[in-house]
C-alpha cells in the first residue's frame, strides 16, 4: 500500500525531497547483516509505498510538489532529476509566481480556493497511480504562508475528498525566534484548522533538530540542509517496512495500520488489521505527535561506538519521561509518578515540566538481534493515563533490517505532553500581538477576522488545557 | 517569477536610478557569466532584452522637468495632472509587458520640486491604477545643510503623501551617505586593510573603476542607495534557503498601516581578498548592521524601540550563524513588548558582485522620529514667518490648508511614535489569556 506526499512551501519542498532520497538511499544500501532476500523484500516494500516506477527505470516519488512560487520547485525537480537515483514525476508540481508573502490567510483565502481544483486534480492522478492507497503525508511548516495557510485547506480538502484514507500532517515547528515576525499568527490559525480536520500532526521542531545537529552531529556551520536531513532520518527510521506478525519475511504491507487483535477492523480492504491512529490518536482532543529517535550522531562517532537494545531502549525510555529531544543532557532525576499516589507531577505551566505523561507510544525498532530487545519498561503502566490499557497503549513495530547506517536503531513516535510548553508559548506570543492588534490589519485585508482569531485561540487553549490535565 | 517596475523621479531620483540599472547589469551579468564591456544606452538596451528580461522588465525615465523651481505644488499640482495621461501609458505598457508585476520602487528626494510633487503624485496614481502591486519608496530627506530654501515645504508637503499612499518607505539622508563614504575612504587610505583589499569589491566603485570620491561624491553615495535596491529583491531574484520575496517585508515589518518607515543599513562596506572567513569578521558584519555609523538615515536604533528587523543576508552564510548573531545581539536591543522576537530573516545564496557575503537589515525602529521631529520644526520656522509661501500658493489648488493638513499627519505620526517610545522601559507583562473550561 502506498502514501501519497503532498509538499507545500518552500519549506515542505526542501524537506520532501531529503525525505524521498533518505528513503531510496537507505532501501538501495544493502545491508551486510541482512540476507539478499531480506534487503529485496525491504526494497521492494519501500518502493511499492514512496515510489511509482517509471518506464526506463527510474523511480518517481509518489508525490506532489505545491509552492506559491516557481524558484525552490524547480530546484527540487533539477536536484531530484540530477541525483540520477530517483525523480518526481514530470507533472507533479503545481506552482504560481507571487507567493504569499508570509501571509495565512492569502494562502488560505486567497489561494486555496483560486487553486482548490488544480491541486485537487494532482493529488488525484497520483492517488490512482497506487494500487491501493494507505494515506497521505502532507508536508508543511507553520511560521510561512503557502504551507501553513494553503496546507490548511489543502488538508480540509483532502478530509472531504479522502475522509477513509489517514491524513498525517509532517509540521515544522518555527524557531523561537528570528525566522518570521508573524509566525505566532500563521502557527496558532494553522494549527487550529488542522485540529480539524487532520488525522495527526506529526511534528518536527526546529530548534530540537538545530540542537542535535550541533551537538550529536558536531556539524559546525549548520545549514538547513543538514537539518532537513536530520529530520528526513527520523522519518525514515519510522516509516521504512517493518514485519507484520506473521513472519520474518513479510513486510507489513499498510505501513499506517497495526496487527491484528490489537484494535477494531477498520479497512475492509485488510481484514486482519486494526488502526493505527485509533491508538496513537485515541482521542480527537490530542493529537500532537512527536518523534524521537537513537543513536544520532555523525558517521565519525559511529565507527568508534557500539549499542545494545538495553542501553538505546533506556536512553529512549528516560527521553520520553523526561521529554528530552535527544540522548545528550538527559535529566535522570526524572521518575515515573509512584502508583496509587495521587500524581503530584500534574503539569503545571507555571513551573518545570516534569514527568512526561504519555497517551500511546509507538516504537520501532531496526536491526541486528531485535527480537531480543527488551520493551517492559515502555510498558510500564505508570508512564501512562489511565484511559487506555498498556496494552494498548503501547505497541512496537520491529525488522532484523539495519536502517542507514546504525547496526541497531530505534525510534518513538509518542503521543504526550511533549508539546505543551512550545504550543502554550507560540499561543501566549500570538495572544499578546493580538491584544495590541498589531499586524491584524494584514490578515483582516484578505478575510481572516478578529473572531477567527478568536475561535482559533479559543481552541487551542483548550488542547494545552486538556494536555495538562493528562 | 515576479517584476519589479522602477519609477525615477527627478534628478536625484534618476541619478540614483543610473546607479542601480548599472549594478543591476553587472550583477546579472556575473551570474550569468556574460563580459559588459560598454554602458552605453544602447548596449544597455539590448541587455534588457536580455537575460535580465524576466527580473528588472523595464526602466521608466521621467526626465527632469527643468522649471519645477524646487516647488512641490508645481511638481505635484502642474506637472502632475499635465503629464499623467502620458505617464499612465508608460507605466501600462511596462505593466504589460510583465508577467507578473510585484512592486513598483520609486526613486526621488523630498526637498526639491520634481521628485518630491511629481514623485508623490504618481503614488496617487500607481495606487489607483494598481492597487495590488506594492509601493516602495525611497526617499532622500533633506540633510540638515541643504541649500534649498523650501526644501522643509517640500518634504512636509511629500510626507503627507508618503504617510497615505505608499506601503513602505525607505528614507535615506545625503550626510550619512557621505559619512559612510568617509569612512570607507579613511580606512582604506590609511593602508590598516593592506593590499588584500579588492577595490572592485567597495560598495561604492561603479563601472569596475576605483572612483575619487571627493570628485564625485554622488556617484558613491547612489552606489550605495543602488545597493539597498539590489539587495531588497536579492532574495526574489535568486534562490536560497531561506526566501523573502517583497510581499513578505511589508507582511512582516509594518505591523500598523501608518508606521511603515524603515531605516535601513548595509555591511560590509568593504570585503578582503580572502574566501574561507572565519566567524569572527562574519559576526562583525551583524554587529556593524545595528551600529548608528552604518545606518542610511540619521538614526540610533540601539538606543529607539524596535517594532520589527529584518535581516537579508547574502552569501555563503548559513542558518547556524543568523541564529548565533541574533542570540548574541539581542539583549542589546530594545523590542516592543508584543514583539519581542520580532525577527524576519532570509537567507540568498548569491552574494553581491565583489563581495562572499553581506547583509542588509531593515528596522522599523522609533528611532526614524528625530528626522520627523526637525523635519516639523523647520518647517514651522518657515511657516511662522510665511516665507517663500506665496510661490506655492499662486499655483491652482495649493491654499493654506494643504501645509496645515500636512503638519497634522506628520505630527499624528510622531504622537504614535511618541507613544511607542513611552513603553519603552515598561515591564513586559503577560496578558491574562483566554480561560476555558477543561
Amino acid at each position: 500500500m502506498s502514501i501519497v506526499t503532498v509538499q507545500l512551501g518552500q519549506c515542505g519542498n526542501q524537506i520532501g525531497f531529503e525525505v524521498f532520497d533518505a528513503l531510496f538511499i537507505d532501501s538501495h544500501c544493502p545491508q551486510r547483516l541482512s540476507s539478499k532476500r531480506e534487503n529485496e523484500a525491504y526494497q521492494a516494500s519501500c518502493k511499492e509505498r514512496f515510489f511509482s516506477e517509471e518506464e526506463n527505470g527510474v523511480p518517481i516519488a509518489r508525490a506532489v510538489l505545491v509552492d506559491m512560487e516557481p524558484k525552490v520547485i524547480n530546484q527540487t525537480l533539477s536536484k531530484a532529476a540530477q541525483s540520477g537515483r530517483w525523480k518526481y514525476g514530470q507533472h507533479s508540481s503545481f506552482c504560481q509566481k507571487q507567493g504569499s508573502g508570509n501571509n495565512w490567510a492569502y494562502g488560505y483565502s486567497v489561494h486555496g480556493p483560486r487553486h482548490e481544483e488544480s491541486i485537487r486534480n494532482l493529488i488525484q492522478k497520483e492517488v490512482e497511480k497506487c494500487d491501493s492507497l494507505s494515506g497521505f503525508f502532507i508536508i508543511m511548516s507553520m511560521a510561512g504562508g503557502t504551507g501553513s495557510g494553503l496546507g490548511a485547506f489543502v488538508t480540509q480538502n483532502l478530509q472531504d475528498q479522502y475522509s477513509n484514507s489517514l491524513k498525517m500532517n509532517q509540521i515544522i515547528w518555527p524557531y523561537g525566534t528570528g525566522e518570521v515576525i508573524v509566525q505566532n499568527y500563521n502557527s496558532v490559525l494553522t494549527l487550529s484548522h488542522l485540529y480539524r480536520s487532520s488525522d495527526a500532526l506529526l511534528v518536527h521542531e526546529n530548534d530540537a533538530v538545530h540542537k542535535i545537529c550541533a551537538k550529536l552531529m558536531n556539524i559546525k556551520q549548520i545549514s538547513f540542509s543538514d537539518i532537513n536531513q536530520v529530520l528526513a532520518h527520523q522519518l525514515g527510521s519510522v516509516f521504512q517496512p517493518t514485519y507484520s506478525a506473521e513472519g520474518s519475511f513479510h513486510y507489513r504491507r499498510n505501513p499506517l495500520v497495526l496487527e491484528a487483535g490489537k484494535s477494531k477492523i477498520r479497512t475492509p480492504v485488510d481484514s486482519a488489521s486494526g488502526d493505527l491512529m485509533e491508538n496513537l490518536v485515541p482521542h480527537p482532543e490530542f493529537k500532537m505527535l512527536g518523534v524521537r529517535n537513537i543513536p544520532q550522531m555523525s558517521e565519525n562517532s559511529l565507527a568508534y561506538s557500539t549499542f545494545t537494545w538495553a542501553g538505546l531502549l533506556k536512553h529512549l525510555r528516560q527521553m520520553l519521561i523526561s521529554n528530552a529531544k535527544m540522548e545528550e543532557g538527559i535529566d535522570w532525576q526524572i521518575r515515573p509518578p509512584l502508583p496509587g499516589l495521587p500524581n503530584l507531577s500534574k503539569m503545571s505551566l507555571n513551573k518545570e515540566l516534569h514527568f512526561n505523561t504519555s497517551i500511546a507510544n509507538l516504537l520501532i525498532l531496526r536491526g541486528k538481534d531485535v527480537h531480543s530487545a527488551d520493551l517492559e519498561g515502555f510498558k510500564d503502566p505508570a508512564l501512562y493515563t489511565s484511559w487506555l490499557e498498556p496494552v494498548n497503549a503501547f505497541n512496537v513495530w520491529r525488522t532484523q533490517r539495519a536502517f542507514s547506517k546504525y547496526e541497531k536503531s530505534a525510534a518513538l513516535v509518542s503521543n504526550s505532553q511533549f508539546l505543551v510548553k512550545p504550543l502554550d508559548m507560540i499561543v501566549g506570543k500570538a495572544w499578546n500581538m493580538f491584544a495590541s492588534k498589531a499586524y491584524v490589519h494584514q490578515y483582516t485585508k484578505f478575510g481572516i477576522e478578529e473572531e477567527d482569531f478568536l475561535d482559533s485561540f479559543a481552541l487551542l487553549e483548550q488542547v494545552v488545557a486538556s494536555y495538562c490535565t493528562l | 517569477m515576479t517584476q519589479s517596475v522602477i519609477v525615477q523621479v527627478g534628478q536625484c531620483g534618476n541619478q540614483i536610478g543610473c546607479c542601480f540599472w548599472d549594478l543591476a547589469l553587472r550583477e546579472h551579468a556575473a551570474v550569468n557569466q556574460a563580459v559588459l564591456i560598454d554602458m552605453e544606452e544602447g548596449v544597455v538596451n539590448e541587455i534588457l532584452q536580455g537575460p535580465l528580461r524576466d527580473v528588472f522588465d523595464s526602466k521608466q525615465l521621467i526626465t527632469d522637468i527643468s522649471g519645477s523651481g524646487n516647488n512641490w505644488a508645481v511638481g505635484h499640482k502642474v506637472f502632475g495632472s499635465r503629464y499623467q495621461e502620458e505617464i499612465l501609458e508608460k507605466l501600462r505598457k511596462s505593466a504589460e509587458h510583465c508577467d507578473c508585476l510585484q512592486c513598483f520602487f520609486v526613486i526621488h528626494s523630498m526637498g526639491g520640486g520634481t521628485g518630491s510633487g511629481l514623485g508623490t503624485y504618481l503614488l496617487k496614481v500607481l495606487e489607483d491604477e494598481f492597487p495590488e502591486v506594492y509601493r516602495f519608496v525611497t526617499s532622500v530627506y533633506p540633510s540638515g545643510e541643504d541649500d534649498v530654501i523650501t526644501s522643509p515645504y517640500n518634504s512636509i508637503l511629500a510626507m503627507k503623501e508618503l504617510n497615505e499612499h505608499a506601503d513602505c518607505v525607505l528614507p535615506i539622508d545625503n550626510q550619512s551617505l557621505f559619512d559612510i563614504i568617509s569612512k570607507i575612504d579613511l580606512v582604506v587610505n590609511s593602508g590598516k586593510l593592506g593590499t588584500t583589499i579588492k577595490p572592485k569589491s567597495l560598495v561604492t566603485s561603479s563601472a569596475g573603476t576605483f572612483k575619487k570620491w571627493q570628485e564625485k561624491p554622488f556617484d558613491a553615495m547612489n552606489n550605495i542607495v543602488a545597493n539597498l535596491l539590489l539587495s531588497l529583491t536579492s532574495s526574489a531574484r535568486f534562490e536560497g534557503s531561506l526566501n523573502m520575496d517583497l510581499n513578505e517585508i511589508s507582511m512582516n515589518l509594518v505591523p500598523f498601516p501608518q508606521l511603515h518607515y524603515l531605516v535601513s543599513s548595509l555591511t560590509p562596506l568593504y570585503t578582503l581578498a580572502d574566501v574561507n572567513v572565519p566567524p569572527r569578521r562574519l559576526d562583525q558584519m551583524f554587529s556593524d548592521a545595528f551600529s548608528k555609523d552604518h545606518q542610511l538615515i540619521r538614526a540610533d536604533p540601539k538606543h529607539s524601540l524596535y517594532l520589527a528587523c529584518a535581516l537579508m543576508v547574502r552569501g555563503n552564510v548559513q542558518i547556524s550563524d543568523l541564529r548565533r548573531n541574533i542570540e548574541r545581539l539581542k539583549p542589546s536591543l530594545q523590542f516592543v513588548s508584543w514583539n519581542q522576537e520580532g525577527w524576519k530573516t532570509s537567507l540568498c545564496s548569491v552574494p553581491p558582485v565583489g563581495h562572499s557575503h553581506s547583509l542588509l537589515a531593515l528596522a522599523n525602529n522609533t528611532c526614524v522620529k528625530p528626522t520627523f521631529v526637525e523635519l516639523r520644526e523647520r518647517f514651522l520656522r518657515l511657516y511662522k514667518k510665511k516665507a517663500h509661501l506665496h510661490h506655492y500658493l499662486q499655483i491652482e489648488g495649493m491654499e493654506e490648508s494643504c501645509f496645515t493638513e500636512a503638519e497634522s499627519s506628520l505630527s499624528a505620526l510622531i504622537r504614535e511614535y511618541n507613544q511607542l517610545d513611552a513603553t519603552k522601559s515598561m515591564p513586559v507583562e503577560d496578558l491574562p489569556r483566554l480561560s476555558v473550561a477543561v
